[in-house]
Formats: structure tokens, C-alpha cells, sequence
């Protein structure tokens, strides 16, 4: 039997993309790949199907049936995935939402980041993980009333900006609804924040 | 009963319900088989491949109710390409030629177009019940035609469809004179729909028992629904996002007490943890809970919600409730029977949400579990065996571990044992899937232990074709047998060429079947219908028989080959 009669293509749907390819690597000096709580893994996330390509070995009929399992734990950062596995039906529609990536606007730094918000699942793992992003800088926490160790002495404040165009602040409204509503975060200087009379905390300081 | 006029035995016959009595019922003699073919109502298909449309009319002509299923289970992971096939429309096109009095029609894995649903809708005047079930090819044009012209609507069910949703005036279609809806469920929708028609149609339908909303019903609009229809039974909540201390969110908490006969809770497809309170109420009477599509819920809100359940009977439920959650679960829920706990992020082990620890704490707590879907990165033999001996009433054990071919990681041993104590010990088991590392071994438990077994679930396990024959061997029951990326070959497929007339279906995908015997099987049982999947460019029909098959589907039937197969799908 050749061994392209043995090859045997699992083929991708048309339109699956490899995240491997787009995955971001840039960052600002001595910081980290974003991590969080949530599993931040940039290009994690999978569609279904991935090109797994078993090869049968070249003159018997012997299938390695391992084969496309030892390729998937070969590379665990990139995760390759076997067709139709999980067995779960619309697990695209479980579990893990769509991703919603909003750019993160940083006062001073000299280029922009993306986040998912989809992956965090509060106010305390979103500004904890823009921390880790912008390791130079901390972030002003609102939500647990105390200050976070300033590095070099500059703080910011998160905002961002809602569906309607407006400037908010971070932390007024509940999680989900801020996830739907905001369009862009802004780490805002402090001192420029200066007279806005920021004294309340917001109502959400306690909840996810 | 020779002497009694057929209507009596008629009358004895309408008192038989169950299709599989109704079936034994027809073979007793000729005689009761034509009385039961005249007066039987409902009729259940489990493969629309195995018989036509045209002799269904004919052995049936008083069918009601039809029950109709399509692709084969495994199309549900992406294993069968599109337009495999399962098209319901000629069977609605023969049914409406037949003038046949269709009442209701439940499909599962199919191919809806909107002509169908639009030849449903107008050619059956006392149409009253659409379930639809993992189904796609329609847009919510199709769905407008039902509510449309579908005059004694009763139920209109759409579960886990692919759906074109071409913006929502298919609910605006209702007309203001149909005020017989008993169950609407849309919440696979994706799009909008009109709130204001939404609100008018629930507040004439007196009869609705049932409702369950997709993720663009906010909560006001949900507030302002259960003002108007307090009786309902089952809920699908679509969008529970609010401020709590908002005037909206106090009316919710006030209706949501009036709502005392609410038994099955669903949806939450966005979701607020911080609104869960005002549910609470509703939480002592619930016996079924489906927070499946509810991510926004963490382990921590789902286990505060769940100790307010202890009547709960079914329960499914994300794996991010956590082993912990889990505990509360065995702990809280004494009537628990059915238990599927879901992956909410399958590639990710470094988080494993759930393990073999919190399933032997359920199967502790849980007297009454029967059935079970499982979700997990990690399974080992001690624990399965601890299951075994405290559940021997399961029907259903459907256990996936994440890592298909994982190890216990205690022992390292594969995992033979521990399926091998659950199906000795459960006598009743009708369902099991298996999964992580699997030897030949724990077929030969399976052969020899589950006697009662319709449905085996099996992927990358077995060592040889032994593995497989112990299965068709000792299965008596087996009827539907799915396998993908096991090392079982000819041998084993035409050991028993018999058996398959016995069962409704065998799919086997990457595994050592050759094209021969495929082509072999097929020319020895004409009453198979043996079809290969081939999604390869280069090969042609003609090729090598000793070419490994793809992915191999065959099913018994009495009608030959099907006309409708595509290309890629050869039928031999």
C-alpha cells in the first residue's frame, strides 16, 4: 500500500483558524506572558476541528492509534486538538464564551494591548492581569479600598469606554453588564483624575 | 380473543402505549396486526433511512405523531460532514400528498429546510407540535411559517438547532387569534425578537406551561412575562443581567414568589451572579436545573443556588462548580437521579474543575442516581470501584475523561477495572460511554456483565479485534455501536455479519477496516445499508480493498440504498 493510500487527512472546516500563527508576543520590558486566574492563554482557544495528520506507518496496516494523541501532547502550548474531541455538542456555545478582545490604552506607554474580557470573570482578575501586562505600573484598586504597593510611584486609574461613547469609571456596574458595554479601557494617570471628588467606592466593590 | 369484534380488541389496544409493546402486538397474528396498524397514532423512527416515507403511509394511514431521527450520534462532535444527509423533506412532502392527519412531528439530527416548514405549516390543518432537536437547515422565515399558519399551535420547541436567524419577526407572526400555546422554546435563537409581541403573545396564552427565552429577553421583559403567566412549569431565562438594587430587579423578586409551580429551571445565557438571590424562592420545588449555558456563573454562586435544591432530580451543571460544589450537591440533592456535569474549558488541565473525588461523594450521597454524564480530566480505578459498589441503579454512564487515552494517575494502570466493577455491578445498564486508557480487558467485562447494554460509546481503547468481539458477542441488547480510533479491524467486522440485523446502527471511524471487507459485508447482507465516508480528494472508488476505510456507518433497513447520499459518501 503507498503511503499516500495510508495517509489519512482529518481535514479542518473551512474557516477554522490556527491562533498559533496570530499569537501575540510583544511586550513591555521584563514582563511576563498575561496570565490569569481565567487560563489567559492566548490562542488557547480552539475551534474544533485541527488538521491532524495520522500516519499509518509505512508498509502495515498497523495504525499507531496513539499517533494523533503523542502529536497533541507534543506541543501543549499550542494545544492541538483531535476532531471531535471532546465529545460535546455545541461546546463552542458552552463553557467559554466568544471572545470579546478590547484594546487597553495605557497613559504613557508607547503602544497598546488587546484583552479578552470573556476570560476574566471579575473587576479583581481584570485589573490584576492589566498589572501583570503593565508590570511598570500598578493600578489604582478601587474595589478593595487599599492601595496596591506603588513601584515608581505613579497610579492610574482604570476607565473605560461604554457602548454610548462615554468616559466611566471601572467598577460601577455589575461584571457581565460591564463586559458587554465596554468598547475600549483607558489606565488614565491619577493625577489627571485629580478634582473628580473620587472619595465612593463603587457600588460593586464586593462582587464579582 | 378470536371472538370479539375487532373494535374491542381495538379499544385492549389503546391501552397500549409503549412503541416496543405495540410492535410485539402486531406480530402476534395477522388479525391484531391489522387492527394495530388502523388505530396506531404514534410511531417512532429511529433511522429515517431505514424504511420510505410511502410505507409509512401505507401501514399507518391514522399516524398522528412521528418521530424521526437523522444523522448518526458521532455527526454531534463534527465526525459527519455536512450534507451527509437526514432531509425531512420528503417526508413531509409525502405525509402532505397523503393527506395524512399529522398532529405532531419530533425530529432529532436532521436537515429542516424552510420549505419543509412552510409545506408543515399549511398542508396539516390540526398540526400541533414541532420539536426540533439538533437540527439545521432552517432560518427563522421557517419558523414564521409555523407561527403563522399553524392555527392550534401547542408546541413549538427548538433545542440546540443550527439556526439563520433573520431578525425576529417570526414572533410577531403569531396571529392575535392563536391563544393555544402550551411550550415555546426559543432559546437557541441567536437574534432579536420583538419584547412587545413577546409579551402580548404570553399574555394570551393561558395554557403556557412552558417558556424558555434566548439571550436577548432581558430582565424586565422576563419580570413583566412572569407577571402574566405565573403558572408556567419549566423557565428558560435568557439575559439575567440587572443592577440589583434597581426598581425592575424588586418587581422580579415579588413575581418570582407568585411563581410557585415552577418545577424545571434553565438558560441563564448571560448572567449576573450578584441577581441570583431573587431565585432562590423558586429553588425549593425545582426538580430539574440546567445551568449548562450559564459560564457567567461561578463556583461559588452555583454551590449557594444549589443548597437551596433538595428536591432536585436532575441536575446539569458546568464543571467550574467544582468538586467542592459537587460535595454540597451530594450532600443537598437526597432525589437526585440524573447528574451531567459539563466541560467549561476542555484544553485547559492545569485548572481541572472536577475529579474522580467529588464523583464518589455524589455516588455516596445520591441514593437514587441512574444516570450519568461526566466531564472530567482525571478518573481512577479506586474510584470507579467506590461508584460500582454505592450505584447499582444506573441506566445511563457516560464517563469522558478530557485526555482520551489517560491513565488512573495513582496507579497508572488502565482504567478496565473500574468499568469493569460499574457495568457488573448495574445490571440495568442500557447506556455507556467509556474513555481513558482501556485495554481489550474491559470488553471482556462488558461482553460478560452488561447484558442489558442498547448503546456503547467507545473511542481510542482496546489492544485488538478481540476487544470488539467480545462486545457483539455478549451484548445481546446492543443496538447502536459507535467507535472512532480503536485498532479493530476485519476480523472483527465480519465475525458476525448477523448481529448488525439485529442492531439499528454500527459507525466506525479511523479504525483498521478495509474497504474488502466493507465491500464484503455489504454483498452478504442485502439488508444493510453499508456507507463509506470518504472525505479524501485523491482516492477514487475503485481503489485497493485493502485500503482503510475512513469512516464506515451502516445500519439495517428495508429499503436499500438511499437516493440522497453526496459524493463523498459511497454506498456499497
Amino acid at each position: 500500500m503507498s503511503s499516500e493510500n495510508g495517509k489519512r487527512l482529518l481535514e479542518t472546516d473551512a474557516g477554522c483558524l490556527n491562533f498559533e500563527a496570530t499569537e501575540l508576543t510583544l511586550g513591555l520590558p521584563g514582563e511576563p506572558r498575561v496570565t490569569s486566574d481565567g487560563g489567559a492563554k492566548l490562542g488557547s482557544k480552539r475551534g474544533f476541528s485541527e488538521t491532524v495528520d495520522l500516519k499509518l506507518g509505512d508498509n502495515s496496516q498497523e495504525v499507531k492509534l496513539g499517533h494523533s494523541l503523542q502529536e497533541a501532547a507534543k506541543s501543549p502550548a499550542s494545544k492541538t486538538q483531535v476532531v471531535g474531541w471532546p465529545p460535546v455538542r455545541g461546546f463552542a456555545k458552552r463553557g467559554k464564551k466568544s471572545c470579546k478582545y478590547v484594546k487597553v490604552a495605557v497613559d504613557g506607554a508607547p503602544y497598546l494591548r488587546k484583552v479578552d474580557l470573556e476570560i476574566y470573570n471579575s473587576y479583581q482578575q481584570l485589573l490584576t492581569s492589566l498589572e501583570d501586562m503593565f508590570s511598570c505600573f500598578t493600578i489604582r484598586n478601587y474595589l478593595n479600598e487599599k492601595q496596591i504597593d506603588q513601584v515608581n510611584g505613579i497610579e492610574y486609574m482604570p476607565t473605560y469606554e461604554d457602548k454610548d461613547g462615554d468616559w466611566m469609571l471601572v467598577g460601577d456596574v455589575p461584571w457581565q453588564m460591564f463586559v458587554e458595554s465596554c468598547k475600549r479601557l483607558r489606565l488614565m494617570k491619577s493625577s489627571e483624575a485629580v478634582g473628580l471628588g473620587l472619595k465612593t467606592a463603587p457600588k460593586y466593590s464586593s462582587t464579582n | 380473543m378470536n371472538y370479539f369484534p375487532d373494535e374491542v380488541v381495538e379499544h385492549v389496544f389503546d391501552f397500549i402505549t409503549s412503541h416496543k409493546d405495540r410492535n410485539s402486538v402486531s406480530l402476534v397474528c395477522k388479525s391484531w396486526y391489522k387492527i394495530e396498524r388502523y388505530s396506531r397514532q404514534r410511531v417512532f423512527i429511529g433511522n429515517c433511512y431505514s424504511i420510505t416515507p410511502q410505507r409509512l403511509i401505507a401501514r399507518f394511514p391514522g399516524l398522528k405523531s412521528l418521530t424521526l431521527k437523522g444523522k448518526p450520534h458521532f455527526a454531534d462532535f463534527n465526525l459527519v460532514p455536512h450534507d451527509w444527509g437526514g432531509f425531512v423533506y420528503p417526508w413531509i412532502k409525502a405525509l402532505a400528498k397523503s393527506r395524512i392527519g399529522l398532529e405532531e412531528l419530533r425530529l432529532k439530527r436532521m436537515v429542516v429546510s424552510d420549505d419543509s416548514l412552510e409545506l408543515l405549516s399549511k398542508y396539516f390543518p390540526n398540526f400541533k407540535s414541532l420539536v426540533l432537536v439538533s437540527c439545521e437547515g432552517f432560518t427563522t422565515d421557517g419558523v414564521a411559517a409555523i407561527a403563522a399558519n399553524c392555527r392550534f399551535l401547542r408546541e413549538l420547541d427548538l433545542q440546540e438547532n443550527e439556526v439563520e436567524d433573520h431578525r425576529g419577526h417570526w414572533l410577531s407572526c403569531f396571529p392575535e387569534s392563536c391563544t393555544s400555546l402550551v411550550s415555546l422554546n426559543f432559546a437557541c435563537l441567536k437574534g432579536e425578537i420583538n419584547l412587545a409581541s413577546l409579551e402580548r403573545l404570553v399574555a394570551r396564552s393561558p395554557n403556557l406551561k412552558s417558556l424558555r427565552l434566548n439571550r436577548v429577553v432581558p430582565l424586565d421583559t422576563l419580570q413583566k412575562l412572569l407577571m402574566r403567566a405565573p403558572q408556567l412549569v419549566d423557565l428558560g431565562i435568557g439575559s439575567y443581567v440587572d443592577d440589583p438594587s434597581s426598581e425592575v430587579f424588586s418587581k422580579l423578586k415579588a413575581v418570582i414568589q407568585l411563581c410557585n409551580s415552577i418545577r424545571s429551571l434553565s438558560g441563564f445565557l448571560e448572567v449576573a451572579p450578584c441577581c441570583m438571590s431573587a431565585i432562590y424562592p423558586i429553588c425549593e420545588n425545582l426538580t430539574f436545573l440546567n445551568l449548562s449555558y450559564a459560564p457567567g456563573l461561578q463556583g461559588n454562586d452555583l454551590t449557594k443556588l444549589v443548597q437551596h435544591c433538595r428536591k432536585l432530580q436532575r441536575l446539569w451543571i458546568l464543571d467550574c462548580i467544582g468538586d467542592k460544589g459537587l460535595g454540597v450537591v451530594a450532600s443537598t440533592c437526597k432525589e437526585l437521579q440524573e447528574l451531567r456535569v459539563f466541560p467549561s474549558d476542555p484544553f485547559d488541565a492545569e485548572n481541572a474543575a472536577v475529579t474522580e473525588e467529588s464523583l464518589v461523594l455524589i455516588s455516596a450521597g445520591c441514593p437514587k442516581l441512574n444516570s450519568l454524564l461526566y466531564f472530567c480530566h482525571q478518573m481512577t480505578n479506586a474510584a470507579l470501584i467506590t461508584v460500582a459498589k454505592n450505584c447499582t441503579n444506573f441506566i445511563r454512564f457516560r464517563l469522558c475523561i478530557l485526555d482520551p487515552v489517560k491513565a488512573d494517575p495513582v496507579t497508572n494502570q488502565p482504567l478496565d477495572e473500574g468499568f469493569g466493577a460499574i457495568v457488573r455491578s448495574n445490571k440495568s445498564l442500557k447506556r455507556l460511554s467509556l474513555s481513558g486508557l482501556l485495554t481489550d480487558q474491559v470488553f471482556l467485562y462488558i461482553g460478560m456483565y452488561a447484558k442489558k447494554l442498547e448503546m456503547l460509546s467507545i473511542a481510542f481503547a482496546g489492544d485488538s479485534n478481540k476487544g470488539m468481539l467480545y462486545v457483539l458477542n455478549g451484548c445481546k441488547k446492543l443496538r447502536k455501536l459507535e467507535i472512532r480510533d480503536c485498532p479493530f479491524g476485519d476480523v472483527a467486522l465480519l465475525q458476525d455479519m448477523g448481529k448488525y440485523e439485529t442492531m439499528r446502527s454500527l459507525w466506525m471511524s479511523s479504525c483498521e477496516v478495509t474497504l474488502g471487507a466493507c465491500k464484503t459485508l455489504a454483498k452478504k447482507m442485502p439488508s444493510l445499508n453499508v456507507e463509506i465516508i470518504n472525505e479524501s480528494e485523491q482516492l477514487e472508488f475503485s481503489l485497493d480493498d485493502r485500503l482503510l476505510v475512513d469512516k464506515m456507518y451502516l445500519y439495517r433497513t428495508l429499503v436499500g440504498h438511499r437516493k440522497d447520499a453526496p459524493e463523498y459518501v459511497w454506498l456499497l
